[in-house]
């Protein structure tokens, strides 16, 4: 089976990813996430202003068959919320890695990056089935 | 004894996890077509070959298969089969002629449920099939001998298959490779049927709400049969289906899933399942329990019901009236594939579970309203 799994990205160990441009960053789920949920039929995400803190669940997504809580790669205030999602769920498996986004967060601090997966090292724990 | 102990050790594999995991003669069959496998009830079973949605859709729309041989086969045989049979489970066996089938339980002596089934009938007073569910199996064997009442009781799981052929196609792809006899089984009735050599047993049964054939077939035939349905449906679309949409489909039906809706505390009568209770047959066991269940009424009832504000119920979610007591519990929930909406079944306080009542489910800390609805979700013919 073969993700696609973009370089520049950071990857979380419960299959987010996180796209960092300068302090803002948007969020989403794998694309081996998506493929192990199947279809997405339902989104649960935060408002707007909400703070979210590094490795704690800020929204779910779920399944036909099952819910899985999101985590957020990085602590910091929700700026915007991919609405579109929420009516359209469908549209995380079709393009996870770009028009399936979750959230942008304004993050607190650039140090909390260093606790993220590089594309490198999430290839190695997908490759294991994990 | 040793040869069908042997063949059950063939089929045993260990898990990357050291446990002993069962697989069916059909587990090659779903390597080759890329399905996701799992663990059901100790044996490693496709949950999903493509997509579920897709899966669900095509047995609603054409026909699917599914490989249903961890179900379990129980032989009842002797001059005592009926009379063991009949108090061994709640429906009346004695109205059973050759080839016909019933859905049953099997009641424990508090009147809860030890399994539900089906019994068909291959000889009267002579010979019956009992089939089980897996995750259940070894336990209802060893009930059933311990409540035998002289008849030969046989394990027989080891050496059947089973193929489920379900849809609107499924009786023509099931005439074109089993034979044109199909055609004129009924609801609820079986026949055996010669293929390729090999004597199966093509039953008008289902968990799908869907018209169609469960097959039970030897070991050996079942690649063989699988294959043959699938290289000759090409024109009826048919397509495997895997354990997901299996539960989305009986879902949309509200037929009661063990674990889920039943299990050995509830009672027949709350699960809706009275009218396969016959306390006229005479004695059988848990029969008090259930005749006093069935004068006194119920304490809950379970019912289906769909939200009115955003969320999917879920095995397992509370709740609660209008003011916020707590009144049940979610036993499934789903999206429904086929109308796409979320559908759940649960046990609600009988005194509320009228349809129209609206009630709260608790979804991750939030209330979210729901209405009892008519069952089943879906009307198939």
């Amino acid at each position: 089976m073969k993700y696609n799994i973009p370089e520049d990205y950071y990857y979380t160990k419960d299959h987010e990813w996180a796209q960092v441009d300068e302090n803002i960053v948007t969020v989403g789920i794998t694309d081996y996430a998506q493929g192990n949920l199947g279809e997405v039929v339902y989104v649960e995400l935060p408002e707007e202003g909400q703070k979210v803190s590094q490795n704690e669940p800020f929204g779910v997504v779920e399944s036909v068959k099952a819910v899985s809580d999101l985590y957020s790669p990085v602590t910091g205030t929700v700026i915007e919320v991919n609405s579109s999602i929420v009516d359209n769920p469908g549209q995380i498996n079709d393009d996870p890695m770009e028009e399936g986004w979750l959230i942008r967060i304004e993050m607190d601090t650039e140090r909390e990056l260093a606790n993220l997966m590089k594309a490198a090292d999430y290839k190695v724990l997908v490759g294991k089935g994990k | 004894m040793y040869v069908k102990q042997l063949l059950r050790r063939c089929n045993e594999i260990l898990s990357p996890k050291g446990q002993v995991m069962k697989r069916t003669a059909l587990y090659e069959e779903h390597i080759k077509a890329n399905a996701r496998m799992v663990d059901f009830a100790g044996w490693e079973m496709p949950v999903q070959y493509t997509s579920l949605m897709d899966e669900h859709k095509n047995v609603r729309k054409h026909v699917g298969l599914f490989d249903v041989s961890h179900m379990g086969e129980v032989f009842v045989r002797g001059e005592k089969a009926l009379e063991t049979l009949q108090y061994l489970t709640t429906n009346d066996v004695s109205v059973l002629n050759e080839g016909q089938a019933q859905y049953s339980l099997l009641p424990n002596h508090e009147g809860g449920l030890v399994d539900d089934i089906i019994v068909y009938c291959i000889k009267k007073n002579a010979e019956y099939l009992v089939c089980v569910n897996a995750s259940n199996a070894d336990k209802d064997f060893a009930w059933m001998q311990k409540h035998n009442k002289g008849a030969h009781i046989e394990n027989e799981s080891g050496i059947w298959s089973q193929i489920a052929i379900q849809g609107p196609a499924a009786i023509d792809l099931a005439a074109k490779v089993l034979g044109d006899e199909v055609r004129s089984i009924a609801g609820f009735h079986f026949k055996f049927i010669n293929y390729k050599g090999s004597k199966v047993i093509v039953a008008a049964t289902g968990y799908t709400g869907e018209k169609g054939f469960e097959v039970f077939v030897k070991n050996d035939f079942v690649a063989v049969l699988w294959q043959d349905l699938i290289a000759k449906g090409k024109n009826e679309n048919v397509m495997p289906i895997g354990l997901g949409a299996r539960d989305t489909l009986r879902t949309e039906m509200k037929y009661s899933l063990y674990g889920n809706e039943i299990d050995d505390t509830t009672n027949p009568i709350e699960a809706g399942l009275g009218w396969v209770v016959k306390l006229t047959k005479g004695d059988f066991i848990g029969k008090e329990p259930m005749q006093k269940m069935k004068e006194q009424g119920v304490q809950r009832k379970l019912v289906g019901f769909k939200m009115l504000d955003k969320g999917i119920p879920r095995h397992g979610y509370k709740l609660f009236s209008l003011n916020n007591e707590p009144i049940g519990v979610v036993t499934s929930g789903t999206m429904s594939p086929s109308l796409d909406e979320p559908i759940g079944i649960g046990y609600l306080r009988e005194s509320v579970s009228s349809i129209g009542s609206q009630f709260y489910v608790e979804i991750r800390n939030r209330m979210v309203k729901a209405e009892v609805v008519k069952t089943p979700f879906l009307m198939r013919s």
